[in-house]
């Protein structure tokens, strides 16, 4: 058996990129990743080098998988909505997305998650803000962060580099959309709980 | 409506190595071939272009053979009439831009 060692580290959703960084650079040096779990990483020893490492947001799917593993993949783990890949260097170069279109859509994917959870909290703490929990600005506190990801996810679209007139037009379309009902999500978090804390003695409605 | 918009590289180069029936590791390889290891074919952008390309009914996904868990797929008749078009799209282009620089060339 390999040696193996774990590391601990939290990375937020939006940083997707320097997570994959980070792994990339522990396989430079030794060390591929073997499993995954919340916050927890665990590598086993390799030739440094040895192993490129990807990671993509993707509903979980066999057909996928096989996919992968057909081009010399290897699916090492995955963690909620993320799939971990390692494809040994000799194999041939490993990329997930090559084209603008793509990366986009994957962009998008992310987005949608977080929309949907940040909207399930919002929903989530106003329920609880009204009823005899106390727990609802921690839903509050929590949408509004997922809207934050939401807007930096949105943000990475329009990186300089990879700004195409796809991506240009879908900009201009979805900066109307998408970063004001960020903003919107962000200021109405600021401003509900107090409200809904006075109002909170008042009904007891929905619980 | 779409069909008359430009194919991107990826779909072009998708459709004409689904020709003649191949997998996804396959194409990736004759894409990389056809183009002389100038056009690199990332598998999550195969994977999704190829059902997109299945649902317009470009190319169809064939029944899985006995004891393969590939799946293989192939150019439509639709797809084919699509394939040509471009072909005679790019073919304008490139006969409008000799016949336009031609002599700067030579």
């Amino acid at each position: 058996m390999k040696e193996r060692k774990t590391e601990y580290r939290w990375f937020w959703v939006w940083d997707f990129e320097k997570e994959e960084e980070w792994l990339n650079e522990m396989a430079a040096s030794g060390w591929v990743l073997a499993d995954v779990g919340f916050c927890r990483y665990t590598f086993e020893r390799c030739e440094p080098g040895e192993y490129t490492v990807r990671l993509e947001n993707h509903a979980y799917d066999e057909t996928y998988v096989d996919f992968m593993r057909d081009t010399g993949a290897e699916p090492v783990g995955r963690y909620f909505q993320w799939i971990y890949f390692r494809k040994p260097v000799e194999m041939g170069r490993f990329d997930l997305f090559s084209d603008i279109d793509s990366r986009i859509s994957h962009l998008d994917r992310i987005g949608k998650s977080l929309a949907m959870i940040g909207g399930a909290n919002l929903l989530i703490g106003i329920v609880n803000s009204f009823g005899p929990s106390h727990l609802g600005w921690v839903n509050l506190l929590c949408a509004t962060l997922l809207m934050y990801g939401l807007g930096r996810i949105h943000g990475e679209k329009g990186k300089p580099g990879e700004r195409t007139q796809t991506s240009r037009i879908i900009e201009v379309f979805e900066t109307g959309l998408q970063d004001n009902t960020a903003v919107f999500f962000c200021v109405c978090n600021t401003f509900i709980p107090p409200v809904f804390i006075e109002l909170k003695g008042k009904c007891d409605i929905l619980r | 409506m779409d069909e008359n918009i430009a194919l991107t590289e990826t779909t072009y180069y998708i459709l004409l190595s689904l020709y003649n029936p191949a997998h996804g590791y396959g194409i990736m390889r004759q894409v990389e071939e056809l183009s002389g290891g100038r056009v690199h074919l990332a598998a999550g952008t195969l994977y999704g272009a190829l059902n997109t390309l299945c649902e317009k009914e470009w190319i169809i996904q064939l029944p899985y053979e006995e004891g393969s868990r590939k799946k293989e797929y192939q150019l439509t008749d639709y797809g084919l009439e699509i394939l040509m078009k471009e072909i005679e799209r790019l073919k304008e282009l490139v006969r409008n831009g000799e016949l336009v620089l031609g002599g700067i060339r030579e």
